[in-house]
C-alpha cells in the first residue's frame, strides 16, 4: 500500500515521462478499418517501470509504435516529458524502443551496433568508445565488441538490442517483448537483468508482454488491455486482487469468476444464497437486494472439504470434475451448484492423501475478505 | 554409404552438363588458340603463344573500348535498376510481383530483334529524330545511330533486367524494422538509407554488376546494330575472326585473354567489395 502512494505521489509531482490522451488509432486494410487502439489514456512517471500487458492483437505494438513515432495516432495526443510529439519523427523523439525481434544491424559488429544511435548524433570519438565500453560492461558483453549479431545467442543478441538502445540515454525506454524469443531459463535471469539495469540507470521502462507472471513480477503499474482498450491499470497487487472486470480476473492468473443474485445486503456485504446452506458474502459490494454481481475468488484461497464448513466462511457445494496433482500443488476443478466451474489449488503439504477424487461432492469454503466483486 | 554417396549423386546431372558442353569446348578452344595453320591446310598444334601477343596489339583499340562501353553500360545499369528495384521492394505492396513481370515483359521478346526496334526508333530520319529535326530543334546531320552513346545506350537496355532483379531480391529482404530502428536510433532518412539499407544491398549490386558487366563487355549485337562501324566492339573482332577471316587461332587467343582480363577485373572487384569490412566502414 506505502509501495502505492509513493508511486501516486511521484505521478502528481512532476512532469509526466509519457501521457497518452485519448488515443485511437485505425488501419485501413483491403478496404476495411481496423481500429486497433480505441481511447486510451496513460499517465507514466518519470523512472517507472510500467507494463503494458494482453493478448496476442490487443493493441500493445501499436500503442508502443505511437510512442516511439512510428505510426501516428489517427486521434488524441501523444505527450512526451511535457510536449506534444503528434508529428515529429521517430529519430526527434527522445525515447528508444527494443523491438521484439530485436533488429539487430547484421553487417555490423556488437560495437558498431551499439555505437549507431551515438554516432548519428556527432558524439565525438573518444566519447562513443568509452560510452559503449561501458554500456557493454552494464549487459555483461564486454569482449565481444567484434561479433556480429548472428554469432550470438539469443539472450546476448537481446542484451546488446538493450544496449543499443540505453548507451543514447533516452528519457524513456520502450521494450516490446524484449523477452519473448528466450527459453524460460534465461527468461527468468534476464527478468531480474533488465530490473537491475533499470534500476541503475533510472529511466522509464514501458515494457510490453502477454505473460503476465513477467508483468507481476517486474512492474510498478501494469496496464491492462483488450481489444484497444484498457481495462484496469494499477500496481501489481491491486490488479492481482482486485481485477477491475471480468477480462481482468481471467487474463490475470486463473481466477474463478462467479456470479449470482444478490439475496440480502448486510450493511456493505452482499450475500448470494444459491442453495440450502450454501453462502458467498462479498464485502464492499455496492448491490442491492434483487440485482446481479460478479465476483472473483482466487484458486490458493479457497478450501476443500467432505462436509459444510462452520463459522461465517463462504461455502459452496460442487461434484468434483478433476483432479490434476503437481508436485506441490493439487489442482482441483469443481462443479459448483451455481453453473460455474471453480478451480481450487491445495498445497500438498497439509494432507498426505488427495482430498477428494473425481465425482466426489466436496465444499469449499473460503473467507469472505477473498471475495471481490468485479468492477468494486 | 549411400547416404555419403547421396550429394555428389545430385551433383551429378549439372556436373556432366557442364563438363561435356564448358570444358571439354573450353579445353578445344583453348588448343585452337596455341595452334597455326588455316582452313585449307589445317591446323597444328605448335604452342605458338604469339596468337595472344599478335590478336591483343592489332586489337587493343576495340578491347579498351569494349571494356569501357562494359563499365558505361554496367554503371548506368546500377543506376537505373536500383531506384526501381528499390521502388518495388518497399512500395510495391501487394503487387510487386506485377511490376516485376512488367518490368520483365519487354524481354520476352527476341533479343535481336528488340535491337533492331531500337535502331528504327533511333533512325537518323525515324519517329523521334525526324520531327525534331523538321521543327528545327535539332541540326539536319544530328544523328545518335553509329555512335558510342546509342551502343551504351542499348546495352544499358538490354541488359536491365540482369540487374533489377538481384538488387530488388537484396532489397527485399531487407527487415523493414531494421530502417524502423535506425530512424529510432536518430538517423534521418537519408542516414537510414545509407547506414542500414545499402550496405544491406551491396550483395545484390555486386550480382547484379556480375552478371552485366561480363556479357555486356563481350556482347557484339548491339555494336553491330547501333554501333556502325567506328564503334565495333571486341566481340565482333571475334565473331569476324571466326565467320569471316577463318582465323580460329587469333579469335580463340582474343576469347580467352577477355576471359582473363573479365576474370582477374572480377577477383580484383569481389576482393574489394565482398569482404565484410567493407560493409562495416560503410555502416560507421
Ligand atoms: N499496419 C497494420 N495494418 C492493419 N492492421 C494492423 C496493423 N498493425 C496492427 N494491426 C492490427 O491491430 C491489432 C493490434 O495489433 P498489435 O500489433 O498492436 O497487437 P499486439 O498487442 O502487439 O499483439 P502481439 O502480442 O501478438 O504482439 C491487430 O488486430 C492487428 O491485426
Ligand atoms: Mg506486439
Amino acid at each position: 500500500m506505502t509501495e502505492l502512494r509513493e508511486t501516486e505521489a511521484a505521478t502528481a509531482a512532476k512532469v509526466a515521462a509519457i501521457e497518452l490522451r485519448g488515443v485511437v488509432k485505425s488501419f485501413q486494410s483491403h478496404g476495411e478499418t481496423v481500429t486497433a487502439v480505441r481511447g486510451v489514456d496513460l499517465t507514466i512517471a518519470e523512472g517507472e517501470f510500467f507494463s503494458l500487458l494482453g493478448p496476442s492483437g490487443c493493441g500493445k505494438t501499436t500503442t508502443m509504435r505511437m510512442i516511439a513515432g512510428f505510426d501516428e495516432p489517427t486521434e488524441g495526443q501523444i505527450i512526451l516529458h511535457g510536449g506534444d510529439v503528434v508529428g515529429v519523427p521517430p529519430n526527434r523523439r527522445d525515447v528508444n524502443m527494443v523491438f521484439q525481434s530485436y533488429a539487430l544491424f547484421p553487417h555490423m559488429s556488437v560495437f558498431e551496433n551499439v555505437a549507431f544511435g551515438l554516432r548519428r548524433k556527432n558524439t565525438p570519438k573518444d566519447e562513443v568508445t568509452r560510452r559503449v565500453g561501458e554500456m557493454l560492461e552494464i549487459v555483461d558483453l564486454a569482449g565481444r565488441e567484434k561479433r556480429r549479431p548472428r554469432e550470438l545467442s539469443g539472450g546476448q543478441q537481446q542484451r546488446v538490442a538493450l544496449a543499443r538502445a540505453l548507451v543514447n540515454r533516452p528519457r524513456a525506454l520502450l521494450l516490446d517483448e524484449p523477452l519473448g524469443a528466450l527459453d524460460l531459463k534465461l527468461r527468468q535471469a534476464m527478468q531480474v537483468e533488465l530490473k537491475r539495469i533499470q534500476r541503475e540507470v533510472g529511466i522509464t521502462f514501458v515494457y510490453v508482454t502477454h505473460d503476465q507472471g513477467e508483468a507481476l513480477t517486474m512492474s510498478d503499474r501494469i496496464a491492462v488491455m483488450n481489444e484497444g482498450v484498457i481495462e484496469q491499470l494499477g500496481p501489481p497487487r491491486q490488479v492481482y486482487e482486485r481485477p477491475a472486470t471480468a477480462f481482468v480476473a481471467g487474463f490475470i492468473g486463473t481466477s474463478n469468476v462467479l456470479s449470482g443474485t444478490v439475496a440480502r445486503a448486510d450493511g456493505d456485504t452482499a450475500v448470494i444464497e444459491p442453495g440450502p446452506g450454501e453462502r458467498i458474502l462479498i464485502p464492499g459490494a455496492a448491490a442491492e437486494a434483487g440485482g446481479t454481481v460478479e465476483l472473483t475468488v482466487r484458486p490458493e484461497k479457497i478450501a476443500i472439504g467432505l462436509h459444510p464448513p462452520d463459522g461465517e466462511a463462504c461455502a459452496l457445494r460442487g461434484t468434483v470434475t478433476e483432479v490434476v496433482y503437481l508436485g506441490t500443488f493439487t489442482n482441483y476443478t469443481v462443479r459448483t451448484s451455481t453453473g460455474a466451474e471453480v478451480v481450487v489449488f491445495v498445497q500438498n503439504a497439509s494432507s498426505a492423501d488427495d482430498v477428494a477424487a473425481s465425482g466426489d461432492t466436496v465444499w469449499l469454503s473460503w473467507e469472505p475478505r477473498h471475495s471481490y466483486a468485479i468492477g468494486a | 554409404m549411400r547416404r555419403r554417396l547421396a550429394p555428389y549423386l545430385l551433383v551429378l546431372p549439372g556436373g556432366l552438363w557442364l563438363a561435356i558442353f564448358f570444358v571439354l569446348p573450353m579445353v578445344v578452344m583453348l588448343s585452337f588458340s596455341l595452334m597455326q595453320g588455316d582452313v585449307v591446310n589445317g591446323f597444328q598444334l605448335t604452342w605458338h603463344w604469339q596468337n595472344y601477343t599478335d590478336s591483343l596489339s592489332a586489337y587493343d583499340d576495340q578491347l579498351i573500348r569494349s571494356l569501357v562501353y562494359g563499365l558505361l553500360a554496367t554503371a548506368a545499369c546500377v543506376l537505373l535498376a536500383y531506384p526501381a528495384a528499390y521502388w518495388i521492394a518497399f512500395r510495391g505492396g501487394s503487387r510487386k510481383s506485377t511490376y516485376l513481370f512488367l518490368m520483365l515483359l519487354p524481354f520476352f521478346v527476341s533479343f535481336v530483334l528488340r535491337t533492331f526496334s531500337w535502331k528504327f526508333l533511333l533512325a537518323d530520319d525515324g519517329i523521334v529524330l525526324g520531327p525534331l529535326k523538321n521543327a528545327g530543334l535539332l541540326p539536319q546531320d544530328f544523328h545518335v545511330l553509329a555512335t558510342g552513346f546509342a551502343v551504351v545506350a542499348g546495352l544499358t537496355y538490354n541488359y536491365l533486367p540482369f540487374m533489377v532483379l538481384p538488387i530488388y531480391v537484396a532489397l527485399e529482404r531487407v527487415d523493414p524494422r531494421l530502417i524502423e530502428a535506425a530512424q529510432d536510433l536518430y538517423a534521418g532518412r537519408a542516414q537510414a538509407f545509407l547506414r542500414v539499407v545499402l550496405p544491406l544491398s551491396v550483395p545484390g549490386v555486386f550480382a547484379g554488376v556480375l552478371m552485366t558487366f561480363v556479357p555486356v563487355s563481350a556482347d557484339y549485337v548491339n555494336a553491330t546494330v547501333l554501333g556502325g562501324t567506328n564503334n565495333t566492339m571486341i566481340g565482333n573482332v571475334i565473331q569476324n575472326l571466326y565467320l569471316v577471316n577463318n582465323d580460329y587461332p587469333q579469335a580463340a587467343a582474343l576469347s580467352f585473354a577477355l576471359m582473363a582480363i573479365l576474370l582477374i577485373g572480377i577477383f580484383a572487384y569481389a576482393r574489394a567489395l565482398g569482404t565484410e569490412d567493407v560493409l562495416e566502414v560503410a555502416a560507421r
